[in-house]
């Protein structure tokens, strides 16, 4: 009774294939986005931009594109946190090389170079699937991670081994470095992910995303139906690939200001993937919802028992971070296989009905 | 032309003017190798019975030797803490086959690996919660493990080796024996292997599958428990032996996911050749090779054998 969809009729096709068919779905949508460009940035300090909101949206861009591999065509990889890498140092390789260049372009360009190499180490996926196909992803992220760690051409030579942003401009206003405000990255970290996101969903709800979901269900039904396999895996992990590079490059870039290699290490790989699961595997809301929760969750948890008085030393605040999202994980995977996103969509069909169970 | 004498010949000619070094080489893959196999013996045995990819083998490792370490500190004598770490594992294969186990019986492979995942991170945040995060010393001696080492003279050089080494390769040995024949010749072993035969005629001959898993998860973790005394007497005992136990991955693959000597064998072979190609080939690469040449192997094998060299060959096509 709270949410209806009475009266709303689709009268051709395209109404009806729209993403979002139901008239309060688009008005949410357009309040959410304008909260999200306009409300934010308002009210939010610095310190919420920078520490919640910024690295929100990167995390959330990250599991779309691994949830584009593992969700939608059931491809478990572990290599997430090397192919981020890869966005980050081909995009710092790019700024060095062309500084006239809109920095922008170089991010949405460094996940081009992670897309090829995520294409490369797909290549396996062609004769081997499940656990066997995770260690071929294991074995892109050490080989990546070493040569981050060993190449000193690739972060220009620095003593330090880091990769340290330089101050880009666009328009004049520093989008990157020291000088760029939290808001502006926040800003700029925004519209990429909304274009991305819009692009992701296109490609999920279209052919494309019907051949993966169709791999996933039954690969040889898949096939039968005439879909190629290889290119279709080949293709679901360069598109999961170049998210999650253009997410890399911007971990680097609007959030970390200069990073080492172990920031690409396998715990990154992993936090994105407890993303997806926790999320919901197979669905973009669910990148965003577990996103939101993976990454906040350490940061309540260090800033609630302050506020009420209780005093716990930081170490334990980590361990109890580890323990409840492993418990999670198991949790959901036992009750909610679909993750966060079912639960979203059970309460959006319990308000449609309400006060009615059904 | 160079850099193909650098790639082709020149380790040859390394290893033939001090064979003393490749001896002590060779000796020392074959110990992280033994180490290896243990870790990966304890994700076959598992496998097996239940179908689980268990993620968690390595932090079991880690939490039997923490929990032994911590007991002793507690003031436990330590044969003593020693049984305490193992009715520790079993308390915890009855909880895993309780609350992870038995709910998703039933459901794709993959979600019950991811489960192993949310095990692994929940160990880890105990593990640490109780005992620390800090590293510790195995009680090696209070375990009458012995040390030093012997110095055999051969080969115009001295190759040194390790007693506790020796030890480890025993104790490895031992264990793998001792499981060959409880599979082979016990009632248990039969009922564990009609279950990885099949679950459903194993049900329908009366093998409870909740007793078989609780026995097989324990006996994982006793082998995780020999193998956490045996590392953690090398080194120390620390949580970074999770990356070291993703290492099993590759040795599975090398050796199959259903053998037990595919897994012996398998963590010799990466062990050795790890350390072989770190020391003659890893210089002109800038070092560190050891942390990504097993899973290249492992996909080169992936590539020609996906069924590795004594693993069941499953026709399926993908």
């Amino acid at each position: 009774m709270l949410y209806r969809e009475v009266g709303q009729y689709h009268t051709n096709y395209r109404a009806d294939m729209r993403i979002f068919p139901i008239l309060q779905d688009r008005i949410g949508i357009l309040v959410i986005l304008a909260i999200a460009f306009l409300g934010v940035p308002l009210i939010g300090g610095s310190f919420f931009l920078d520490v919640v909101a910024t690295p929100f949206l990167i995390y959330a861009l990250a599991a779309i594109g691994l949830n584009l591999l593992t969700g939608y065509t059931g491809l478990l990889s572990l290599g997430t946190g090397g192919f981020m890498g890869i966005g980050a140092y081909t995009c710092y390789k790019l700024t060095t090389w062309f500084p006239g260049v809109d920095i922008v372009v170089w991010i949405l360009a460094g996940g081009l170079a992670a897309a090829a190499v995520g294409a490369l180490f797909g290549l396996p996926s062609l004769r081997i699937k499940g656990f066997y196909l995770l260690v071929a992803t294991l074995a892109a992220q050490f080989f990546l991670q070493w040569a981050f760690e060993r190449i000193p051409w690739l972060y220009n030579n620095n003593i330090s081994g880091t990769i340290e942003v330089p101050t880009r401009t666009l328009f004049g206003l520093p989008i990157t470095g020291a000088t760029a405000t939290p808001v502006t990255r926040y800003e700029v970290a925004l519209c990429i992910v909304v274009a991305l996101t819009w692009l992701a969903s296109n490609l999920v709800h279209g052919r494309i995303g019907r051949s993966w979901m169709a791999v996933r269900d039954m690969d040889i039904a898949a096939e039968l139906i005439g879909i190629k396999l290889l290119p279709t895996k080949l293709l679901s992990f360069a598109i999961s690939s170049y998210l999650c590079g253009v997410a890399g490059a911007m971990l680097v870039f609007l959030w970390y200001g200069s990073a080492e290699p172990t920031v690409f290490s396998i715990d990154l790989s992993f936090t994105i993937l407890f993303m997806v699961i926790i999320g919901g595997l197979g669905s973009l809301l669910g990148a965003f919802l577990g996103a939101a929760l993976i990454h906040v969750l350490p940061i309540v948890l260090r800033g609630v028992p302050p506020a009420l008085g209780l005093n716990i030393a930081s170490s334990t605040v980590e361990h109890l971070n580890l323990m409840i999202v492993g418990a999670l994980i198991i949790l959901f995977l036992v009750a909610e296989p679909f993750g966060l996103a079912r639960l979203w969509q059970t309460g959006k069909q319990k308000l449609r009905v309400w006060p009615f169970p059904y | 032309m160079h850099l193909l004498y650098l790639i082709l010949v020149d380790p040859f000619v390394q290893m033939g003017t001090a064979p003393d070094l490749l001896a002590q080489t060779l000796w020392e893959g074959l110990v992280s190798g033994v180490l290896y196999a243990l870790i990966a013996l304890g994700f076959v045995l598992i496998y097996k019975a239940s179908g689980v990819f268990n993620f968690a083998q390595g932090i079991m490792v880690v939490f039997s030797a923490l929990t032994l370490v911590g007991l002793y500190a507690a003031g436990v004598p330590a044969l003593l803490a020693l049984a305490l770490t193992a009715a520790v594992m079993f308390v915890l294969a009855v909880g895993i086959e309780r609350l992870v186990l038995r709910p998703l019986v039933n459901r794709p492979d993959i979600i019950l690996f991811m489960a192993t995942f949310g095990l692994t991170y929940l160990l880890i945040g105990i593990g640490e919660l109780i005992f620390g995060g800090d590293t510790k010393q195995m009680i090696a001696k209070q375990l009458y493990l012995p040390s030093g080492a012997i110095d055999l003279p051969m080969l115009g050089g001295v190759v040194r080796l390790q007693k506790l080494d020796i030890a480890a390769a025993i104790i490895a040995s031992v264990l793998v024996a001792a499981l060959t024949v409880v599979f082979q010749y016990t009632r248990i072993g039969r009922a564990f292997r009609a279950v990885a035969d099949s679950h459903r005629a194993a049900l329908s001959v009366g093998i409870s599958l909740n007793q078989i898993w609780i026995i097989v998860w324990f006996a994982a973790g006793i082998v995780a428990l020999a193998t956490g005394i045996m590392w953690g007497a090398r080194s120390e005992v620390s949580f970074a032996l999770e990356v070291v136990a993703l290492k099993a991955l590759p040795v599975l693959i090398l050796g199959g996911f259903t053998s037990i000597p595919g897994a012996i064998v398998g963590g010799l072979i990466i062990g050795l050749s790890e350390k072989l190609f770190e020391l003659y080939w890893g210089p002109l690469m800038g070092g560190g090779t050891e942390s990504w040449f097993a899973y290249v192997i492992a996909l080169i094998v992936l590539l020609f054998r996906p069924h590795g060299l004594f693993g069941e060959v499953i026709i399926e096509r993908i």
